[in-house]
């Protein structure tokens, strides 16, 4: 099948056990977020399944291939991205110099040493391409360290669909980010290419139930639950254990 | 600062017909430009800190020395094997260095230095030990221009090789590969994280500044036609490192103005006081630090009270 799919993946530190028996599918198109409390296992889920971290058991396959023991670096030329919880950018390069690395890594320019970085049209274009989908036209030029917090995170954003993904996954996108500015981030994902497979793990619920088409609730490293945004919001155990939870 | 390059070149020129007697001096600062903008590839570039660019140094230097003593005395020829010495040193040990972070990268780096001293000072029958490598005699440049004793070939031939080395690492700095060095300078999980192969491209970083280092090094082995231990000491490496935090890391002007600045101080002060010129130059790193932590090159943004 295409996509991602998770099986029995587990990840334990010492005898800390943070991911037990994990099934989890992705498929293109999929507008997926995970919820759950603080510690219930979100984060941790992410990076096993980008390679930051290796699991302790399971299995993570991407269209039937076993990815499970690949590296970081592998797993994002066969097309998993990700952003992060905190804003992970250059800050003192500017938002074009920015939107352009990714570019340049996907396109194995990385070693060459004489040609202009900026110099290549097809590249250039690409990366004007992305500032117009993310409207950050007026900040192009400008060092992402002067831009507010969630406008960086926009540039991370398409920085990070720079790469061309097939699998997104966006560590709490809006953390972080003013009230004010949620809008921005909800409407960027909301414009997401439509084959693209999206995971969202967040805690804004606003913007949970306005971009997810399904969600997954993870309590203490297992799923508790998967369903539509109306069924979990239905689901009694669900509000119980976390939505009821001083959630306002 | 497009015409910054051609005002330094035009201030070197100029140093030629001012200090007239002062061209040993002055050839020495041009030597150490080399030495530093290779820390800059490194540290100002890459973001990793080195206190051991004096190994690279050395092996450009002792390399080019007995190249020119036991093979061919060619200046250019000696100034590649310089370079290959210092990139091979740079490579292998590098290898082991960017497996590491922070301090222990830094201990790492001495240590390189501190084993290539002593093997120097071991292969007494290589190297001459503590006596030094005498004995070189080059050849005039491209068979055209004779080094003379004042030192006024030397001079010309070590701006050349300034002006080349810093133009190719202006190139390179805004190359992909450059921009890749930044990119981990500025976020090293961010570059992993975008696929980048981070420890690969530290190593070449670190190969290509061996290889300036080395060139650097062969340039002195060259003019001043003695290679000592000195070449590959901690103090070399020291200086350099301080030389390129006084100019300002990461632009390549900033290791031209803290050496050149360093330098004179030092020349002047220790001309004017031979016991205490130690004071000048921790006094005037201590003031810079304080108040100009990016370097002299932020002294403009500074004054205007910008951001560095």
């Amino acid at each position: 099948m295409t996509g991602l799919e998770v099986r029995g993946l587990s990840k334990r530190f010492g005898g800390l056990v943070v991911s037990e028996n994990i099934d989890f599918d992705l498929k293109p198109g999929d507008r997926k977020a995970l919820i759950g409390p603080n510690g219930a296992g979100k984060s941790t889920f992410a990076n096993l399944v980008t390679g930051i971290l290796a699991p302790s058991g399971g299995e993570i396959r991407l269209d039937g291939r076993d990815i499970s023991r690949m590296g970081e670096a592998h797993r994002v030329k066969l097309g998993i991205a990700k952003t992060f919880q905190i804003t992970t950018l250059f800050p003192r390069l500017t938002v074009r110099d920015n939107i352009r690395m990714p570019i340049l890594e996907r396109e194995g320019r990385g070693y060459r040493l004489l040609r202009r970085a900026d110099g290549e049209a097809g590249i250039e274009a690409e990366v004007q391409s992305l500032i117009d989908q993310f409207e950050l036209g007026d900040l192009a030029d400008k060092p992402v360290r002067d831009l507010a917090y969630g406008q960086q995170r926009l540039v991370e954003m398409a920085l990070t669909l720079a790469l061309k993904p097939r699998i997104l996954i966006l560590d709490e996108p809006a953390a972080g980010v003013p009230s004010s500015e949620t809008s921005l981030i909800t409407r960027a994902i909301e414009r997401l290419p439509q084959d693209l497979a999206v995971l969202i793990i967040e805690h804004d619920m606003d913007l949970v139930f306005r971009v997810a088409r399904k969600i997954v609730v993870l309590v203490q490293g297992r799923i508790l639950t998967e369903g539509t945004p109306s069924e979990i919001a239905a689901n009694a155990q669900v509000r119980e254990l976390y939505l009821g939870g001083g959630h306002d | 600062m497009r015409f910054l390059p051609l005002v330094f070149v035009a201030l070197a020129a100029a140093a030629f017909f001012v200090f007239p007697y002062d061209l040993a001096f002055l050839t020495r600062i041009l030597i150490m430009i080399v030495l530093v903008l290779s820390v800059d590839l490194i540290l100002g570039y890459a973001g990793v800190p080195t206190l051991g660019q004096a190994a690279m140094y050395g092996a450009g230097a002792y390399a080019a020395g007995l190249f020119a003593i036991h093979v061919w005395a060619d200046p250019v020829a000696g100034l590649i094997i310089g370079g290959l010495a210092g990139a091979a040193l740079a490579f292998v040990s590098g290898l082991i260095v960017m497996r590491t972070h922070g301090l222990t990268a830094i201990m790492l780096t001495i240590a390189v230095a501190q084993i290539c001293l002593e093997i120097a000072n071991r292969a007494r029958d290589i190297t001459g030990g503590a006596e030094g490598l005498r004995g070189i005699r080059m050849e005039p440049v491209l068979g055209l221009f004779a080094f003379d004793f004042i030192g006024q070939t030397g001079y010309w031939y070590a701006l050349i090789v300034v002006c080349v080395v810093f133009a190719a690492l202006a190139v390179i700095g805004r190359a992909p590969f450059g921009m890749s060095l930044r990119g981990i300078h500025e976020s090293r999980d961010r570059m992993l994280a975008i696929g980048a192969p981070v420890y690969w491209r530290l190593v070449l970083a670190y190969t290509l500044g061996g290889a300036v280092a080395g060139i650097g090094g062969a340039l002195a082995a060259q003019i001043t036609q003695l290679v000592s231990l000195e070449t590959l000491s901690f103090t070399l490496s020291a200086e350099a490192l301080i030389m390129l935090i006084l100019g300002g890391t990461g632009r390549l002007y900033g290791a031209v103005i803290g050496t050149v600045l360093f330098m004179t101080v030092h020349h002047l002060a220790a001309a004017n006081d031979p016991f205490n010129w130690l004071f000048v130059i921790g006094g005037m790193v201590l003031a810079m630090v304080f108040f100009l932590p990016s370097g002299l090159i932020s002294l403009g943004h500074a004054l205007k009270g910008g951001r560095k």
